[in-house]
Formats: C-alpha cells, structure tokens, sequence
C-alpha cells in the first residue's frame, strides 16, 4: 500500500454515484460519513481499496464506497474477504456486517478469519435487530426484546460481540457507537493501521424496528457516566469529570476513585483482562466499555501463504507445465 | 496360451493375454497400498490396464468383520483395457471376511489365495461363519492356494527388530511378492518406493522388503502354483510417453494446466470430503506452481473464499462432493450472477445425505445442471476416465474463462480413486487461450457489465486504476450493472445469463459415434460409464451386433447435432449410475426420440456383461 503521488484524496473522492438508500435516520449515515473520512486520510489509492459485505442494511454498503467493492451473501462476507485478500496482499479489504449477517448466519466464518488473523478491517454494524427483514431479534438481542418473531419477548440470551472476537482469538477489539463522532473516528483510523484482523464493534442505531436501544449509555448526556473508554496505556477512568476509575482486582473489576484505577493495557499476553472488560456491562452498576479493548501482534495468514509459495518456488523453482505433466514415473511405449 | 521354460525355475511360464486380480483384506491390512503398487509396477513394464479400489467409510471398521473388507481390483493385459474386469481371475484374501465377501465374484475355476494364519475360530466368528469355508465346500468350484501368511511374515522377518505387531502389518507386501513372482514382475520399483515411503524408518523399509522378497521367493520355493504366469507389454496403446494416474490427480493436473493455459493462477477453496480430497491434498503440493490452497471452515466458505479470489483475478476452483455441492448452491447462485469464472468440481458418491462415502455414483446430474434457487444457468461437463479427467479440467478453465461463467465438473468415486495409464501430451500441442482483464477505461466509458461476443463481460482486477466498480448479488442494470428492479431488465438479464450459457454450444464439438452411424440402437453414456460402454460395445461387434455408442463430455448444455445422430437409431439406450437422470434430460430436450433409462444404483459401477444382455435384450425384442 503505496500513498498515490497525485493530489491527496478528500471525503468526496470516496463518495460512489449511487443514491444513499437507507433509512432517514439511520445510524448508518454517521458510518458511512466517518469511514469515507477516515479513508481520505489513509494515503491508499482508491482503486487499491475493497469493500466486500454480506447481506442486510449494513451490506449495502460497499454500493456507497467509490472503490472496489463486493455485496456478496448472507453471513458469507468473511470468507469471500479472505480469497480477495489472499489472492491480492497488496488490497486494502474493508469488511462491513452487521449483527445477524456476522454472528448468526455468518458466525463460522466470521469465527474462523478472525483466529487466521487475515489482515483485513471488520466493521460490525450491531443494532441488536434484524433490519432488512423488518424487525426479528437478533444473537444481540437482550432476554425479553418484543419482536415480530418473539411476541412475548425473546427467550434467547445473546452474546457479547466482543467477547466473541476475543475467544476467536482476534488480535485488534474495539468498539464505538454511531452517535458518537470523535471516538468513532479515533478508533476506525487505529483500526486501519493495525496489522491483522481488526473487529470494530460499532453500536449503531435503528431507527425504525429499534429505536434508541444504546440510548441508556450512549446519549450524550449520559454517555460520559455510562461508558468507559478504553484507551491503551492509560488509565480507565470515566465520568464527566473523569473522577470515577476501574480497577481489576482478582478477576473482579470494581469501581474505584480515578487515582487509583489501573492502566488500560490492550496487548496483554492473555486476553484474560480484555474479556473481563468486554462483560463488564452483565454487571448494571458498571459503565459500558468502548474503545480499543485489544491490539497484539500475531502472523498474517495471507502473508505465511505467499511465503510458503515463495519458499517452494526457490526449492524447486516456479513449477513449468513439463514438470506439472511429466513427473511421477513415466515410460515409453 | 503358449508354454515357455522360465530360465532358473522348473515351474512353465504361461502366456496370459490379460488378467483380474482382486486384493481383499482387513481395511487395516493396506490391501490399497498392495493394490496400487501391482499397478503401478504393471503400467512402467507397460500394460494397459484400469483399477477399482473397493473400501468402506470407515478407517478400521472392526477388525476381521464384513464391513471392514477392504479391496482393490486392477486388470492388467497386453490387449486395450476399458475397465478394471467384471470377474476377477485371481483372489487374494487375507482372512475369513475378505473371502466371504468376494469368493461371490471370482470367476468359477478362478483362483482364491487365502491366508490361512488369519482363519480360526475368533477368525471365523467376527465374520459372522458358522463353518470355516475352507472345509465345507465353499470354495469347491475354485483353485484354493493355502498359505499361512502370518507364520511366513513372522519367520521371514525373525531377524529384525520389529515387534511381532509390527511384522505382521507387513502382510501385504508377502503378498505382493506372491503375486509379482506369480505375474513375472519386477520388485525394484515398490523397492523403491519403500524407500522413499520410510525414509525416516529405514527399519520399517527393510522389513517390508523382506517380506516382499520372502513371498517372491515362496513362489519357487513352496511350488504353491502349478507355473508362473506372464503378460506382455500392451502393444495396441499408441506411441508415447505414459504414466500411471488416478483420476483425482488427472483433474487436479488438468485444472493447473489450464490456468496456466490461461495465464491465470489458481486459487482453490476446499472442504476435506470423501471422495474428493484427494484433490486439495494434490493441489496443495503445487505451490511451486503458484497454487494457493485454502482449506476453508466449510463447504460454503470453501466455495466464497474461491469466489472471492475469483473476482480478486485467479482461477477459483472448489471442490466437493454431492453433500458439500448441496451446501455450496447459494455461492454458485452468485457467481452466476457477478459472472465471474469458477470451477465447481463434484466427484460424486453414492447418496442421498451422507450416502454411501466412499462408493460411486452419478446421481447428481440434476443437482449440477438445476440444483439452484431461481434461473442460474451453468455449464456442466463430466470426466469419462481418469486420465481424461485432465482434458476435462482443461476444458472447465477455457469455458470459465471464455464465457466469465462457474463451470461444474463432474466426476465420481470410480474415477477418482480408479487408475489408468495416461499417455502425457506433448507441451507443445496444449494450446494456450490467455485470459485478457480490462486494465483501463474502454473508448466509451467503462461499463462492468458490457458484453463481448460470448456475452461474457469484461474482467476486472481490484487494484486497477479507473475501473472501481460494485459487483453482487443483487439484480444488476444491463451494462451498468447498478442495482435493477425493474420487471423487463429482469427478464433481459435472466435470459442474456441463459443465452451466454447455452452459447457454450458455440465452441464445443458433436461427439462421434462408436461404431455405424445407422442402426437400432445407439448407447450413450456420460461420465465414468464410458469403459463399461466402450467394452461391452466392442464385444457386441465382435458378435456381429448391430449397435453403437456416443458419450457426452459436455453435458450442459448438450452439444449441438445430437438431434440428427439419435434421428439415425430406431432407439438410444442411457445406461448411468442413477434413477436416469441425463435419460430424463435427453427426452425433455428430444422428445422426439425413443430415449429407454438403464439405471444402476448399487454404488457400483456397470459390469461389462451386464451391458451385453441389456442391449442384447433389446436387440432381440
């Protein structure tokens, strides 16, 4: 991924002919907004750039992006991002699903890229409700959500998409939410420089069949109390005053005065401490993380495949159609 | 048969035009290993021959019980060979079951060399003989040669360091050596393969080539037979340098070479499924030829990860059997509709659901051809044999590529697993077609979903400058390819997708006619059943029988002039391993025609003779 020589790239470079079809209001824009923002900066030329997605209204939209881009099936995002980014290393290969298209019907996949640590950026659009087919609960969904498919309330206990990633093993975590510009943008552009698989959870609002679910701790008028940012190497503190901190004592994190909450540490050998935090939010009482919650190091998959290509052409040389054919035990007849 | 003094042996050495031979054992005893090796060691001394390896899902079913017989067929012989024999002339068992099993298919006054080490009555009893069949007229119709091969093993191997364990796994190739001092064959080539197989147990190496050598030697020493057999090189195959191949490797082969012929690099999404692993585990050797393997979490990511390499610029290829092709329809729906070249290899087995593994079958034509959620047209062709399953391969990336299109290839577990010798063709004469990407803005604009005379559309790497565009599932506008809904431009593209699919037509040849180009009856064939065909064929002429075949390597859409050859027969007899699948298929397109189904489900394919009297049958009506 080379900077283009030519003139640097703004927002609008980024924005296709297409018309935006979501929703008014739909958390999606904020998204979409911030990402072809944060593209600008990047230094990658348009054209290097690949947008693949699954199924949902989240999946539209690589129909927005004036790059590359690939809408492909339902929850099937994953491993078509993994043929295109492993067949081109030289791509840059942005993934976008959403709650049910990523942890349902495309969990396996989205299991297995992220243990192989395929560089490439996930961005996981979780509104905790099935969208495009008009409202049915979600993996997201919390024990009681009233659905068109759970009249009296969801019986289902959903899953921590955190969690999830970190149990997969995913090498970069994080999360952020829709309303909330600044901290969206900080931790997308840490997104795209890390090298590896990166899942950004961003909590994102539906206006139509979910409206203002996050809205308990991400409003902005309570956000500073409800959350807490997750910033490695500095404290966890939260608060409007930044007065209230965490400390993870045992395995049990407890709120403690700021001066003494403990150093945020996201590269941690054991990603122990980062599924403590990504459950922090079974517990009422505590802040929701967002933020990043891990970023380590770990082998490049597609890069051990070009390798072992490269190590057996220097072995035995680039293969030829006589070597291919005429090998084995051959005779004359 | 001439009789001739074999120099250094009292024993005659007879003259044998062709023989069947049947390994059957534990599915512990290596019966494949011992199998593969006669054929391997038969095809560099240059006979003609095909092989049928016979085993069960299981990896060790209970030792010494039915469903654990092991077997592998192979027909060797001087004269043309199509299939690996009806009857075998020769049966090797290694214990009560592998006889019991297979005594049924032995020729009558064929031979049976059993292992009499491996018939007690714990023997006996897993499986499932009150009596022992060596003592109660069993085998009364055959030549019965007795041997204790465990106590020869174990004396043969007293001096090595192996455990008593270890030196009886070395069985088969006592075995071996039996039979390769019974067919006049030389020992140096699995000499040389025991090297190479253990290299790092050198001990392991020594062991089996001292049982090998001890039965080479019992041939002389024990005058177990009445003489000693020999088979010339096949004198009827055509100039050329050959090898040994299974169809698995042939396909794997042929995919490779058409990439290359297409100047494209391969990139193949696999899931393990019997019978087709075989060809993951081949291709991922290749990597010095630029091949990338990705052994994806399941079928459908093994099918979009090759979909996505696909559209990122390689050969995507993935490769299943019928379950896994069942998982892999929604992918295949997309990729006709991105229109972007992929290959679909099903090397089919017996069904439905979890089947029959590791037997054969052809049932699942229906499913290539149509086996998709709306209107998804697909090129569907079929390997014949092993060694043209390499054609076939070739033939999948030219129509992929031409046509921008997924293709199918069928294959089966008879192919895949089966063995024949393969006569390499000359580098020169493959004839490269070089797949062109747009790689800037065409005068006029750039438009995904322009059309070139194939109807194909332009394919584009991600990565070029100027040409970034979306692709998906979606219905696309005609040229823009932007998101259509709209009614006519529907129907438009779902017929430009049918039109570009039945256009393959356009390129592929009218099959010839096996023998008169008139007459009653004409059998055609598709896929593996081609030997059995061509066989039965050739000995229905030799009886003077007024018949002829046809096989179809392209079975969708169905070559052109099919109409005007089946118009020359009073009726077309589709023998295949299903309910009559393609039968099915050829009256829908030719209704006009007397099409009669011969349908065979027993996860086996056609016996020779079984054609014979079916067409012969009809003959007489």
């Amino acid at each position: 991924m080379t900077p283009e020589a030519q003139a640097p790239l703004t927002k609008k470079d980024f924005k296709s002919d297409q018309e935006v079809r979501w929703c008014p209001g739909c958390g999606d824009y904020a998204i979409l907004n911030s990402v072809q923002g944060i593209m600008a900066t990047l230094g990658i030329p348009r054209h290097q750039i690949c947008f693949v997605s699954g199924i949902g209204c989240s999946s539209r939209f690589p129909y927005y992006m004036n790059t590359y881009g690939f809408h492909s099936i339902h929850g099937r995002a994953p491993a078509i991002a993994t043929g295109i980014k492993t067949a081109n290393p030289e791509l840059s290969v942005w993934m976008v699903t959403g709650d049910g298209d990523g942890l349902s019907i495309g969990g396996n996949h989205m299991a297995h890229i992220l243990r192989r640590n395929v560089d490439l950026k996930i961005l996981l659009f979780n509104n905790e409700i099935y969208g495009l087919t008009k409202g049915q609960y979600s993996p997201t969904s919390p024990v009681g959500l009233k659905t068109k498919s759970t009249p009296m309330g969801s019986v289902d206990r959903p899953f921590d998409p955190l969690s999830f990633a970190l149990g997969c093993g995913a090498t970069f975590v994080a999360r952020t939410i829709d309303s909330h510009l600044k901290h969206m943008e900080r931790v997308l552009l840490a997104a795209a420089h890390h090298k590896g698989t990166a899942f950004v959870e961003i909590y994102q609002n539906c206006v139509i069949f979910n409206d203002a679910c996050f809205e308990d701790f991400a409003e902005k008028g309570v956000r500073d109390e409800k959350t807490i940012d997750l910033k490695p190497g500095e404290p966890m503190v939260f608060g409007k005053e930044l007065d209230k901190g965490i400390k993870i004592v045992g395995w049990e994190p407890q709120i403690v005065p700021a001066a003494e909450a403990d150093l945020w540490r996201s590269d941690t050998h054991s990603p122990g401490p980062a599924f403590v935090m990504s459950q922090l939010h079974l517990d009422p009482a505590m802040p929701r993380p967002i933020g990043i919650v891990r970023d380590v190091r770990a082998p490049i998959f597609e890069e051990a495949v070009h390798d072992q290509l490269r190590a057996a052409k220097a072995k035995r040389g680039a293969g030829t159609l006589e070597q291919l054919i005429y090998s084995g035990e051959t005779w004359m007849v | 048969m001439s009789q001739s003094k074999n120099p250094g042996s009292e024993l005659p050495l007879q003259q044998q035009e062709e023989v069947v031979i049947r390994f059957a054992g534990d599915s512990g005893d290596g019966m494949q290993i011992t199998g593969n090796q006669f054929t391997h060691t038969s095809a560099i001394l240059g006979n003609d021959l095909a092989t049928f390896p016979d085993y069960p899902a299981e990896i060790r079913a209970p030792a010494g019980t039915r469903p654990g017989v092991s077997a592998f067929q192979v027909r060797f012989g001087s004269a043309d060979i199509h299939t690996p024999g009806d009857q075998p002339d020769v049966l090797v068992a290694m214990n009560p079951a592998a006889l019991i099993v297979n005594i049924k298919d032995l020729k009558v006054g064929g031979t049976v060399v059993v292992n009499t080490g491996q018939f007690g009555d714990s023997d006996l009893k897993k499986a499932a003989l009150a009596k022992n069949p060596l003592k109660d007229g069993t085998l009364s119709a055959y030549r019965v040669i007795e041997i204790d091969i465990n106590k020869r093993v174990s004396e043969a191997l007293k001096g090595t360091t192996l455990s008593s364990k270890e030196a009886q796994r070395c069985k088969n190739f006592y075995t071996l050596g039996l039979m390769y001092w019974l067919y006049s064959r030389p020992l140096e080539s699995t000499l040389k393969w025991l090297d190479e197989k253990f290299v790092k147990r050198p001990e392991l190496a020594e062991a089996n080539k001292l049982a090998m050598q001890a039965g080479f030697n019992a041939g002389d020493i024990h005058e177990l037979f009445q003489g000693r057999y020999e088979v010339h090189a096949c004198d009827v195959m055509p100039k050329g340098t050959y090898r040994n191949i299974m169809g698995n490797d042939a396909l794997a082969i042929g995919l490779v070479t058409g990439a290359k012929l297409a100047n494209l690099d391969v990139f193949l999404g696999s899931y393990p499924i019997t019978p087709a692993s075989g060809i993951l585990e081949t291709l991922s050797t290749y990597k010095n030829h630029g091949v990338i393997t990705f052994q994806a979490e399941d079928e459908i990511a093994a099918i979009c990860s090759a979909l996505g390499a696909a559209y990122a610029g390689h050969l995507g290829i993935t490769s299943t059997s019928g379950p896994g092709m069942a998982l892999k329809g929604e992918g295949m729906g997309l990729a006709v509709s991105i229109e972007l070249p992929l290959i679909i290899v099903d090397i089919q087995r017996g069904g439905p659901s979890t089947g029959l593994p590791t037997k054969t079958e052809q049932a699942d034509l229906l499913q290539a051809i149509f086996g998709r959620n709306s209107e998804a047209p697909m090129p569907v062709i079929a390997a014949a044999s092993p060694a043209d399953a390499f054609e076939v391969g070739i033939e999948a990336v030219r129509i992929a590529t031409t046509y921008m299109t997924p293709v199918i290839v069928l294959s089966d577990g008879y192919i895949a697993n089966g063995a024949e010798p393969w006569k390499l063709p000359k580098i020169e004469e493959l004839k490269p077609f070089p797949k062109p990407f747009l790689g800037s803005v065409p005068e006029g604009g750039f438009l995904p979903y322009a059309r070139d005379q194939h109807l194909a559309r332009p394919w584009v790497k991600p990565g070029t400058p100027g040409l970034e565009h979306r692709v998906g599932g979606l219905e696309k506008a005609h040229l823009t390819g932007h998101i259509n809904y709209e009614p006519e431009n529907h129907e438009f593209m779902v017929r430009m997708r049918q039109n570009k699919v039945m256009g393959v037509r356009e390129t592929i040849p009218t099959p010839n006619v096996f023998g008169d180009s008139t007459g009653e009856l004409l059998v055609v064939g598709w896929g593996s059943t081609k030997g059995a065909i061509t066989s039965a064929i050739e000995k229905l002429h030799a009886k003077g029988r007024k018949v002829s075949s046809l096989h179809l390597r392209h079975v969708w859409p169905l070559p052109k002039g099919l109409d005007k050859i089946f118009g020359c027969f009073q009726s077309v007899l589709v023998p295949e391993m299903n309910m009559g699948q393609m039968a099915r298929i050829l009256r829908s397109e030719y209704p006009q025609h007397n099409i009669i189904s011969y349908p065979k489900v027993q996860g086996l394919p056609f016996r020779t003779s079984e054609l014979i009297a079916k067409v012969e049958s009809l003959l007489e009506k």
